[in-house]
């Protein structure tokens, strides 16, 4: 017994990219259904990090991640739940001159931005955070970024589009995607469902390569795994959130006291779980000590990982696909999509209703590898296949 | 957080029935010297003594153990020196320095 | 398989309970070495754990009735030293590819131990159904409170309701008045009914059956009362327990107390099975999904066998059985030669325990009327202080009706204890909340590490104990 249902927009993916797109869509008026296969925001959404940042971004993210910090300065009133979201400012540590240098050029070429970044080191840093390790020489410091917690918000996204009229379909798996020469149709088994739109948007996270090369758009997407890992409740010794620039790890402390660390990787357990690296554990907690010496004594309590989609520029792919219309796409935000997810959704929106977004999205074309590859070797053939209904489900 | 920083209750929470015929150990609760029994678990060192363990970060209500092995996970103590350890399953040592009202 | 010099891996026996020593006598007799890790100082696991060396009680005032076998068992592993490795104090917290993560008791630092075949038997605890006041100091599981007594020669307190169901409640009431605490009452959320209705079941198991006859007459010839057919209400008082109340099915009764002994049977430790891989299911006896094994103990990932009960409760004797069966089923599977007919008895005895604990289920059954008379004020998760309400608010508001989604919003099960203590009543109450079978909540999903550990942990040498 198969249900259809038709729609305006038909969005696969509920994570904060796809959520916030049907939300944004809803408010423009249009008919929209979401289809995820497990819950909204179980994934890569509802495991990150939980760093709201916009600094350390390549400048081409900065219009984006600044409509993003607007839209998070409405949270409460957009999805209905602040979720633990704190400008408790993001600290980029620099431990060497040449680091210092780095984050001061970045200063620089941001400064349109008015990210109201603000260098400090020496002394200054010391009185400011006493809780900051040696290896801490100075830092950047972007007052206004901060953290959230991803398990509430990301949730809160798609009960929010649910709320303002959007169906959103969950346990509802993607089987089949295909196009009749009017309208997408996808189809999900389990809940006996065809859903069909003329407009589709491809916000399915590390697993959107499939449901775009079925169109004709190749990209090459790969899985990676963060490795999270949290400790017990602390005493609160640590306001900002906190990353090193040139890498290493990442970490925040919440309200409650756990102090949440990320760095290195993990491993795919299969196609949809993962589990942080050994290695990485170590790695974690050697790190996080030399660099905040208060978590001496403390334990880990929990390990997680989860599932991000890289493209070999680590930027994502944001826009319309150039060989099938009505097809959109928005994934692969590469472990840095929380922040910028909710602008996302809402440039998703207004490419679905209006073809083009106010907010530039050019570096996020999603045919940018291929016209590289292309102006590499000028004899490459066409590598588009003819788009058939082919499963996407894995 | 919260923890009102009172003076835990001197009546102890546990009562030896047997095999007091132990060698003493010092250590000191709370910044007040003690006395336990070779072969005390640190558990018992400090409910033999008084009332709690420690203090629950978040309803900073008195704790003093639950399982008594080590999957509860609610008779952390703190030292002295800010370390940490599971009281249930970590034999009481000379000189140990324990603090139980903070949450450990 | 073998290791960087190109010796052959051991196996690897993860707990030394009745289960775990019982593998590592089978595998030493058929010319095996293998390694046994266990949390405790010495192997006994936790019903016939081993008192501090510093003590000095007899067997019999320890293990009562099962003197014989806890003697029988400590005798076997004692008489292994020297053909396994022994690491006590160790905890394993994680495994990748065929190695162990293991954190050392005395230094806090971690190691790695490699395996070819390993045996799983990381037995149980409490299963907890809290109540009111159940985090008030003085509050302790049943096998809290008897260790308390074995372990420590204490009692938890000076007048003591013990409180709860299952064959354990009994034992440990005349234990603790055995020793001469003053026991105020035992009270049993099973009806006598239900008790005589499950004679036949149980008669299966005379020898057990009789013991816990013996323990209900005894504390009623000391004067202890017996309750039944009990409602557990709530533990009284403010900073430390004051006393019980519960409702006799007529009215709300007290009985001033400074102690409360409490649970409901076992609960398994499955979390290393887990992060093997291995298959779960829902089993409905044990009201719990558990790792699959086979008769033999054979898990769904070739090498790794489940026995005893950390993978479904079956009790000590069986977990003898399974101990040895398992091994066998490792010998076996790496080409030894072994006893078949050993097997066929070992596996018809383990087939008789489990018609026996289907009765133990009908004589102490789980109350299934829990959730619905958990009041919203009711702390559910000890570690973060998530209440019943908070659970079913979060049904409400956020439409969660899946354990590890109640987890992620609400934060039950989220503290140092990873759902040990909260897992059995979140999902009771979830179920009930959202009108769902217990089975399709699902369960807490597991990662590392498998308790916590310290920040400070460097890796050691690999491969080798420091």
């Amino acid at each position: 017994m198969t249900q259809r249902i038709d729609c305006d927009v038909a969005i696969v993916g509920g994570g904060i990219v796809g959520a916030s797109a049907a939300l944004a869509l809803r408010r423009m008026g249009r008919s929209v259904v979401l289809l995820e296969r497990d819950l909204c925001g179980s994934r890569s959404s509802g495991v990150n990090f939980g760093g709201v940042r916009r600094q350390g971004r390549p400048i081409s993210q900065l219009p984006l991640a600044q409509r993003s910090h607007r839209i998070w300065g409405e949270l409460a009133r957009t999805i209905g739940t602040e979720g633990e979201y704190v400008r408790s400012g993001h600290f980029k540590i620099a431990r060497s001159e040449a680091d210092l240098a780095a984050l001061e050029q970045y200063r620089a070429q941001s400064r349109d931005f008015d990210l109201g970044l603000e260098m400090i080191s020496g002394a200054r840093l010391r009185e400011r955070s006493s809780w900051l390790g040696a290896k801490a020489l100075g830092g950047s410091l972007c007052p206004e970024d901060g953290q959230a917690n991803p398990r509430l918000v990301s949730p809160a996204f798609a009960r929010a589009a649910e709320r303002e009229g959007a169906r959103v379909l969950e346990r509802a798996r993607v089987d089949e995607a295909a196009h009749d020469g009017q309208r997408f149709v996808l189809r999900s088994v389990a809940p006996g469902l065809e859903v069909r739109a003329p407009v589709l948007l491809n916000c399915a996270g590390a697993w959107a390569g499939p449901l775009a090369a079925q169109f004709g758009d190749e990209v090459p997407l790969r899985s990676g795994h963060p490795a999270m890992a949290v400790t017990e409740p602390l005493p609160v010794f640590m306001d900002w959130s906190l990353g090193v620039e040139g890498g290493g790890i990442y970490c925040r402390q919440v309200a409650r006291g756990n102090v949440v660390m990320g760095g290195g990787a993990g491993f795919a357990l299969d196609d949809e779980r993962a589990r942080v690296e050994r290695g990485s554990i170590d790695g974690i907690c050697l790190q996080a000590i030399e660099l905040l010496p208060a978590l001496r004594h403390a334990h880990i309590i929990r390990t997680w990982s989860g599932t991000e989609g890289y493209l070999p520029d680590r930027q994502p792919v944001l826009g319309v696909s150039p060989r099938r219309p009505g097809l959109i796409h928005g994934f692969g935000f590469a472990g840095a999509g929380f922040q910028i997810g909710p602008a996302a959704g809402e440039v998703l929106a207004e490419l679905a209703c209006h073809g083009r977004s106010s907010t530039p999205i050019e570096a996020f074309a999603v045919d940018r590898f291929e016209r590289e590859a292309e102006a590499v070797a000028a004899n490459a053939p066409n590598p588009s296949p003819r788009p058939q209904p082919i499963s996407v489900a894995r | 957080m919260t923890s009102t920083r009172q003076t835990p209750p001197a009546v102890p929470l546990l009562h030896r029935v047997a095999e007091t015929a132990r060698d003493q150990i010092p250590f000191t609760l709370d910044g007040v010297a003690c006395t336990a029994l070779a072969g005390d678990t640190v558990l018992t060192a400090v409910l033999t003594h008084a009332g709690q363990l420690r203090r629950n970060e978040f309803s900073g209500a008195p704790r003093a153990g639950f399982c008594m092995m080590g999957a509860c996970q609610d008779c952390w103590v703190q030292t002295g020196e800010g370390a940490r350890l599971r009281a249930c399953s970590t034999f009481v040592a000379a000189g140990m320095c324990l603090v139980t009202e903070v949450p450990a | 398989m073998n290791d960087m010099t190109g010796k052959a891996l051991p196996p690897v026996i993860v707990g030394a309970g009745p289960a775990g020593v019982r593998a590592a006598q089978t595998l030493v007799a058929h010319g095996l070495r293998p390694v046994v890790i266990d949390e405790a100082a010495r192997a006994g696991g936790q019903v016939y754990r081993r008192q501090p060396p510093q003590f000095g009680r007899s067997s019999r005032t320890l293990y009562g009735f099962e003197a014989g076998r806890a003697d029988a068992l400590h005798q076997a592993f004692d008489a292994l030293r020297g053909q396994v490795e022994h690491q006590s104090d160790s905890l394993v917290w994680n495994v990748q590819d065929h190695w162990l993560d293991v954190l050392d008791g005395p230094t806090q630092r971690t190691r790695r131990v490699p395996f070819a075949g390993l045996i799983v038997a990381t037995g149980a605890t409490d299963r907890v159904l809290p109540v009111p006041g159940w985090t008030l100091p003085g509050v302790y599981t049943l096998g809290g409170a008897q260790v308390a007594l074995k372990f420590q020669g204490c009692a938890i307190g000076q007048r003591v309701v013990f409180m709860g169901t299952g064959p354990l409640l009994y034992l440990v009431a005349y234990q603790y008045a055995k020793a001469g605490a003053q026991v105020a009452a035992v009270l049993d959320t099973a009806r006598f009914a239900d008790q005589c209705a499950a004679l036949p079941a149980m008669a299966a198991q005379p020898a057990v059956l009789l013991k816990g006859l013996y323990y209900v007459a005894w504390l009623r010839a000391h004067g202890v009362a017996l309750h039944g057919g009990v409602r557990p209400l709530r533990v009284l008082g403010t900073e430390r327990v004051e006393g019980v109340a519960w409702h006799d099915g007529r009215a709300e009764r007290t009985l001033e107390a400074d102690a409360v002994g409490f649970g409901y049977a076992l609960r398994s430790e499955t979390q290393l099975a887990d992060l093997l891989g291995c298959r779960f299911a829902y089993a409905p006896l044990h009201r719990a999904h558990l790792p699959e094994r086979d008769a033999a103990g054979r898990s769904s990932v070739a090498g790794v066998y489940l026995a005893g009960d950390g993978a479904g409760i079956l009790g000590a004797d069986a977990a003898e059985w399974a101990g040895e069966r398992a091994a066998l089923a490792l010998l076996a599977d790496r080409g030894v030669q072994i006893d078949a007919a050993r097997t066929q008895v070992l596996e018809r005895k383990l087939a008789r325990v489990a018609g026996f604990r289907a009765g133990l289920e009908r004589a102490f059954p789980f109350p299934q009327d829990w959730a619905a008379h958990a009041p919203d004020e009711l702390v559910v998760c000890r570690c973060e202080n998530v209440t019943a309400g908070n659970l079913r608010q979060t049904v409400r508001e956020a439409g969660a009706d899946e354990l590890n989604r109640l987890k992620a919003l609400c934060r039950v099960g989220m503290g140092r204890c990873q759902g040990r203590m909260c897992g059995v009543a979140a999902a009771e109450v979830l179920a009930h909340a959202t009108g769902q079978p217990l089975q399709q909540v699902g369960r807490l999903r597991g990662q590392a590490p498998i308790k916590p550990i310290p920040m400070e942990l460097a890796a050691a040498q690999e491969g080798l104990p420091s």
